[in-house]
């Protein structure tokens, strides 16, 4: 269904090839002829690999974006912190009830100025996949990221706030700590408080999960993560539309316009940032760097604006947000 | 953010006639009696589910329900496969262009904004025209120093809206936080049933949050977590009795006891305001 899928199989076949080559560059004890002879095929891989990426990400699908959001090898939030900011130390426990991994927080530098940090955080192996509960937040979760936005709030450090999540926790658990609860004071405070808030969407942009945190003066959108009220194979599960038949996720993906450009398009997201060729995981380094200049633009902008315009502006934000006519 | 199954026809309407049968004991009920008890069976206490007409009916003095912004329609933001005649559907069915109908009314002569969502639209989910009422109430609570009152129920965020739908919540509880600011008060009365995106959003964030006896109540309906986890939920879970065990809720009241509590909660939350004579 996914070509992309298709394609990054083959594109870490050529990344094994190319390994494998420059070790043999690095073994040492082969020809000069032969040396040159390696050089020029590793050089012709690579070529041939950027131009298929080219093409390729020239005409993705929405499912395609899907499958690259939810990659295992993309960066999640403690890597772009580790990135991006100096000295993060990270707080726990929502002072209620517990500590949920499913969202970290803290409190870090950039450019020398101390910033309050928020984010979902996934894990990669099997292991840390289920102590960070797949990224889904429970309401510990939410209430610990209010408490870090707090404090922001009263030292006057500006929020970032990282989201990838596949949907918050909704197991009874999540159910009798008030997980609906927790994300509707969230998004209030969110929407009150009394500093700077940057929202970045760097993976999966899951739903109530997602706009638990999501709520800022600039929302931002790395070029393939996505934004969607609910997970396409769900929506096509639900709707006669696709035949309440899960295996068509991808139309329902292509239906519910959850790229980045289309979000941007909708007025959901205030901007887009690219990401390198192929994707964040093919360059982490790279895209760090890409979203480190965006934050430290927004932030630098957002500061120099007096808080009650800078509230004033961020309802105008939200109180635009909307499609409709008014029919006479 | 929004609850499978939703959009499902519910099951309990009054067929046409003089008679009709509890959807839970299945009694013969006498209609005009049943007016009378507010749609609440007798014999056996189920709370019919109410559209948004007969919630003003029975919540606003007489005649006193002016309803605004009734003209807002959907622009279908995403052309959306199938939305339109899903529209056209719930339209026929509830009588109602979207899911949330609000105005100015008094309740015992006292002004107040209302707004009331209905099931039979769309499952009651919440897309832009409803976040734009909701906001629109709001704002016109706070221009006449007001207090607003909301009956909700919702299966969710509207799917069909996609991320316009989503980011509703948002909108939605930011108006929370300017009715907040202008010290005016929030009611906020959960009905059968209500869950998801609404649930999660300017409902949860009320100055006092009601809960109607016997309302399903929850984030993820019980049914979608059962599906989605293969896991049996204990009976009596995500009903409004179980949020006010969590502490969700502040009261849990029938049909019968919510207006006086209403009234007695208004005059309590706002006390400077006279009343006025009808």
């Amino acid at each position: 269904m996914s070509r992309w899928l298709e394609f990054d199989r083959k594109m870490r076949e050529v990344d094994v090839d190319i390994a494998k080559l420059e070790r043999l560059l690095g073994a040492g004890g082969i020809s000069d002829e032969r040396r040159t002879q390696v050089r020029e095929q590793i050089a012709a891989l690579r070529r041939r690999q950027e131009q298929i990426t080219r093409e390729l990400f020239s005409r993705l699908t929405a499912w395609d974006n899907v499958l690259l959001a939810r990659h295992v090898d993309r960066p999640y939030t403690l890597d772009y912190i580790g990135a991006i900011f100096e000295d993060f130390v990270e707080l726990h426990g929502d002072r209620r009830f517990g500590d949920d991994p499913a969202i970290v927080a803290g409190l870090a530098s950039l450019e020398a100025e101390t910033v309050a940090v928020v984010g979902h955080q996934k894990g990669r192996d099997v292991k840390e996949r289920q102590f960070r509960n797949f990224g889904s937040a429970r309401p510990e979760g939410y209430r610990k990221a209010a408490r870090v936005m707090r404090l922001a709030e009263k030292f006057r450090f500006p929020v970032v706030s990282f989201v990838d999540t596949p949907a918050a926790e909704s197991r009874l658990e999540a159910e009798e700590r008030g997980i609906a609860n927790a994300i509707a004071e969230n998004m209030l405070l969110m929407s009150t408080l009394a500093t700077p808030i940057v929202v970045v969407i760097i993976g999966e942009g899951g739903s109530g999960g997602a706009i638990g945190i999501g709520v800022g003066d600039h929302v931002m959108m790395l070029e393939h993560a996505i934004y969607s009220v609910i997970p396409p194979e769900s929506c096509a599960v639900i709707l006669e539309a696709f035949g309440r038949d899960p295996s068509r996720g991808p139309d329902a993906a292509e239906a519910l316009r959850l790229s980045a450009q289309r979000t941007l398009e909708l007025g959901a997201v205030d901007e887009v940032i690219p990401e390198p060729l192929g994707g964040a995981h093919r360059d982490p380094a790279e895209a760090a760097e890409k979203l480190k200049a965006a934050l430290t633009r927004s932030l630098a902008r957002l500061r120099a604006i007096p808080t009650d315009e800078l509230l004033a502006a961020r309802y105008r934000k939200y109180r635009r947000i909307g499609h409709f006519v008014e029919q006479v | 953010m929004t609850q499978q199954g939703a959009s499902r026809p519910a099951g309990d309407a009054v067929p046409e006639g003089l008679w009709a049968k509890c959807s839970r004991c299945g009694e013969m009920l006498y209609l005009p009696e049943l007016q009378q008890e507010l749609y609440v069976c007798r014999h056996c206490g189920h709370h019919r589910r109410l559209t948004a007409r007969e919630r003003v009916a029975i919540t606003a003095d007489e005649g006193s329900f002016q309803e605004r912004d009734a003209e807002l329609r959907t622009s279908d933001p995403l052309r959306f496969p199938a939305y339109q005649e899903k529209l056209a559907e719930s339209e026929a069915r509830s009588g109602l262009p979207e899911s949330m109908i609000w105005g100015e009314c008094t309740i015992e002569g006292r002004p107040m904004v209302l707004a009331v969502m209905d099931f039979n639209f769309m499952g009651g989910s919440m897309g832009a025209v409803l976040g734009e009422k909701f906001v629109r109430a709001a704002e016109w609570a706070i221009a006449r120093r007001l207090p607003l009152l909301v009956f909700a129920c919702s299966g969710g965020a509207r799917m069909q809206e996609g991320i316009v739908s989503l980011l509703q919540m948002a909108k939605t509880t930011a108006a929370v936080g300017q009715l907040g600011s202008a010290g005016l008060p929030f009611l906020a009365v959960f009905t059968d049933p209500l869950t998801a995106g609404v649930f999660a959003s300017f409902a949860s964030v009320a100055d006092v949050a009601i809960a109607e006896h016997n309302a399903l109540v929850g984030f993820a309906g019980p049914r979608v977590i059962e599906q989605a986890f293969k896991i049996k939920l204990p009976p009596g879970s995500h009903t409004a009795e179980f949020q006010f065990q969590h502490g969700m809720v502040d009261m849990v009241a029938t049909r019968r006891e919510l207006r006086p509590l209403l009234v007695r909660l208004l005059r309590l939350l706002a006390p400077h305001r006279e009343e006025m004579s009808t």
